[in-house]
């Protein structure tokens, strides 16, 4: 008979090898990636991902189906991105999965360091004549794109420059001038604010999302940072730029909004803008597809501490790049067809289709029929001249994290000095940077 | 012969090792090779990971993931918002735990008693335990945002900031929900244990001259003691764990990561940021922590 310290020791022995076995058989696994420079000669049937709205859907189908009927043989499957909490997450599942598409159109730039990291995209440089075809679509923009060590892990594709919308009959119900708002200068789009609240019966001047997600920042921070700066990243050769002077003089411009209430605290359970709880939102063309027939609306660019004329002001370009995955074993069709669906003719398509701005120069020129038709995109064509990018660095969503955090306690509930908080999050986000 | 005698022995110790009912493991085969596979080797995975600077990466990928050693445990205990995430279970715990237990013995005890409209009772303390979260979610932001029903009943003497963004209320909030949300579940527990207590103990109890309130503490509490340390250990397992409160009721963990929980912080470095050797580091420590506490609760209640 076994005592019971015998049966302890076994069964101990048995939960030990059984931890082991676990242990070893998790180090292991993995399928064989693609051979890269096979690949990237190989042709045949590919699978695309593109974005979940209307819109984009009916743009994908339709360059598939055209594509489709002109390489029988290299036959193109498109589908909506699979539904998740954000597209990265999903993006990131199939990376690790092995099962990623071809090409994803809506990959977001701030992730893309983090799938480079991952394994899971392919650098489009390799291609011969990728950098060439990027450039001269993208133009000088392009440089905003590349990774640290001068690939592109991304194709530029279109943008949603971020500008302030805002309700032209909540502007004149408060007495103001709805064609020519007072919104250039800080201290003019404060008191502005102040007079939609007192006399526009909304509830919030301007309503961004005060949440600690790491992207809110690129809706309210962010552009007006870009436009104080003239067009300057959050991060520029591994220096945090955020907590200089004209940093600090948007997060003190944010305080006022939060301290006089000009914008609430608390996130809004639906669309403030779309209901008319808030005057003004900080929105791309997309929102002029949504609010067009709702609202009589305007559009001016983000204001600036001493303001600056619209033709100079730069904002944040909300950016989707293409990505192709290392998942692709048919490389050469997947950069045929990403030329292709990046063509000028189907870059207007896409222009046509969702009001987006394929990530090209002079876009108003290249398009003059499609702007002459909706004058109503042309400030957001000609704001898509002056844009930034979030910086391609590494760690980037924990430097956003990072960056949302120290906002959110000094700007946004105001338990610090940004003078004091901003600085300090300078330091972990150079401390971050710099670790790749 | 000397096989012979070799060979007795083994065959003892192959039937021993089957036990007498061979087939049995076949019965239990089928259930071990999900708990292998399900609960044990993710186990396995995030204990190995915690050790290295791991992040996922495309099969065949080649990238470097060294070993660590503790480095993501000595990480942790250095993280202030871990640490605060630690303390906002504490919180969680400590308001909805005992909360749990009161309000579902208390409710199971009156929903056994024969009262008009019971089944309807049965039936809508159970729905907000099998609606999706996302769903009541909506409803609880309606009620407590800062013109929501909730302030505007209370007036003047509502909190500002309001409840969900209010670094006081937050967390009790989430806790007030967590309970509310659950309630259903740990009540049926409770209906089945109070089904379990002979009525001839109630009888001697009157015999004896108890009244309602001391039968209830005398034979009630007594008789559901099993069913209260279940519904201690899975409302503490289930508590520490909360995510989708602060996800979504809290914005994100707000205000000022007050109500940030360790599940949350695992799922922004581990999914968001890639950093998944340390978002696992933090599991294995929400794990131990979990196991510890839980056989603290057992302990305590199951003592005679």
């Amino acid at each position: 008979m076994l005592t019971h310290k015998k049966r302890f020791t076994k069964r101990g022995r048995v939960t030990a090898a059984g931890l082991l076995l676990l242990l070893v058989a998790a180090a292991c696994g993995g399928e064989e990636a693609a051979d890269p420079q096979q690949a990237a000669e190989a042709t045949g049937p590919i699978k695309i991902w593109y974005s979940n709205n209307p819109e984009e859907i009916a743009w994908g189908e339709k360059i598939v189906k055209q594509w489709n009927a002109d390489n029988p043989d290299e036959e193109v499957t498109g589908q909506e991105i699979p539904a998740g909490e954000t597209s990265e997450e999903v993006i990131q599942a199939a990376i690790s999965a092995g099962n990623a598409p071809c090409l994803v159109y809506n990959t977001a730039p701030a992730a893309v360091p983090q799938f480079q990291k991952q394994g899971g995209l392919v650098n489009l440089s390799d291609f011969p004549d990728a950098d060439s075809y990027i450039e001269e679509r993208t133009g000088a923009d392009a440089a905003q794109y590349q990774s640290p060590e001068g690939g592109y892990y991304q194709m530029p594709w279109k943008t949603n420059p971020v500008m302030i919308f805002y309700n032209k009959k909540i502007f004149e119900q408060a007495g103001l001038d709805a064609e020519n708002p007072p919104l250039t200068t800080h201290d003019e789009f404060l008191e502005t604010g102040q007079t939609l609240i007192d006399e526009g019966g909304v509830e919030a001047a301007i309503w961004p999302a005060p949440t600690s997600e790491f992207f809110q920042s690129w809706f309210d921070f962010y552009p007006l940072f870009i436009a104080e700066t003239g067009g300057t990243p959050l991060v520029e050769d591994g220096q945090a730029q955020f907590a200089s002077d004209a940093g600090l003089q948007v997060a003190d411009f944010w305080s006022q909004i939060y301290e006089n209430g000009l914008a609430k605290k608390e996130a809004y359970n639906g669309d403030a803008f779309g209901e008319e709880k808030s005057a003004m939102a900080i929105v791309g063309p997309w929102a002029i597809a949504v609010y067009g027939e709702s609202i009589d609306w305007g559009v001016v660019p983000v204001p600036t501490a001493d303001g600056t004329p619209p033709e100079e002001t730069f904002t944040f370009s909300d950016e989707k790049s293409v990505g192709m995955y290392s998942a692709c074993e048919n490389r050469g069709t997947a950069w045929e067809f990403l030329k292709e669906s990046t063509s000028e003719a189907n870059d207007g398509a896409l222009l046509d289709a969702t009001g987006q701005m394929p990530t090209r120069p002079n876009l108003t020129d290249t398009f003059s029929d499609y702007f002459d038709k909706n004058p109503e995109y042309t400030p957001f064509a000609e704001q898509a001249n002056r844009l930034q990018e979030v910086p391609v660095v590494e760690n980037s969503i924990e430097m956003w994290q990072t960056f949302r955090d120290s906002y959110s306690q000094s700007v946004i509930f105001g338990k610090q000095s940004p003078d004091d908080a901003f600085p300090e999050a300078a330091d972990q986000i150079e401390s971050l940077v710099s670790e790749g | 012969m000397a096989t012979i005698a070799a060979t007795a022995p083994r065959a003892r110790r192959i039937r021993r090792a089957l036990g007498r009912h061979p087939v049995g493991l076949l019965f239990v085969l089928p259930y071990a090779a999900f708990l292998v596979l399900v609960y044990a080797y993710p186990l396995g995975l995030a204990v190995y990971m915690s050790f290295y600077d791991y992040f996922f990466a495309a099969p065949g990928a080649v990238v470097e993931r060294p070993f660590v050693g503790f480095d993501n445990y000595t990480t942790a205990f250095g993280d202030a918002i871990f640490l605060e995430s630690l303390g906002n279970v504490v919180t969680f715990l400590v308001i909805n735990v005992p909360l749990t237990v009161a309000l579902s013995l208390v409710l199971a005890t009156a929903l056994n008693a024969k009262l008009p409209l019971r089944g309807f009772f049965r039936t809508a303390y159970y729905i907000p335990y099998v609606t999706a979260s996302v769903a009541v979610i909506g409803v609880w932001l309606w009620l407590f945002s800062d013109t929501g029903l909730v302030n505007s009943a209370l007036g003047p003497v509502a909190p500002a900031p309001p409840w969900l963004v209010n670094e006081f209320w937050a967390m009790p909030m989430i806790a007030f929900f967590a309970t509310w949300k659950q309630l259903g579940f740990y009540v049926v527990l409770y209906l089945a244990a109070l089904q379990n207590i002979p009525s001839d103990l109630y009888d001697a109890a009157s015999v004896d001259g108890a009244g309602a309130l001391k039968s209830f503490r005398h034979v009630t509490v007594p008789g559901v003691r099993p069913a209260t340390t279940l519904v201690v250990i899975l409302s503490t397992i289930v508590g520490a764990n909360f995510f989708t409160e602060p996800y979504l009721l809290t914005g994100g963990g707000g205000p000022n990561n007050s109500s940030v929980s360790p599940v949350l912080h695992m799922y922004r470095r581990g999914i968001e940021q890639g950093d998944a050797g340390y978002a696992a580091a933090i599991g294995v420590l929400l794990a131990i922590g979990v196991i510890v506490i839980s056989m603290v609760n057992r302990f305590i209640l199951e003592r005679d």
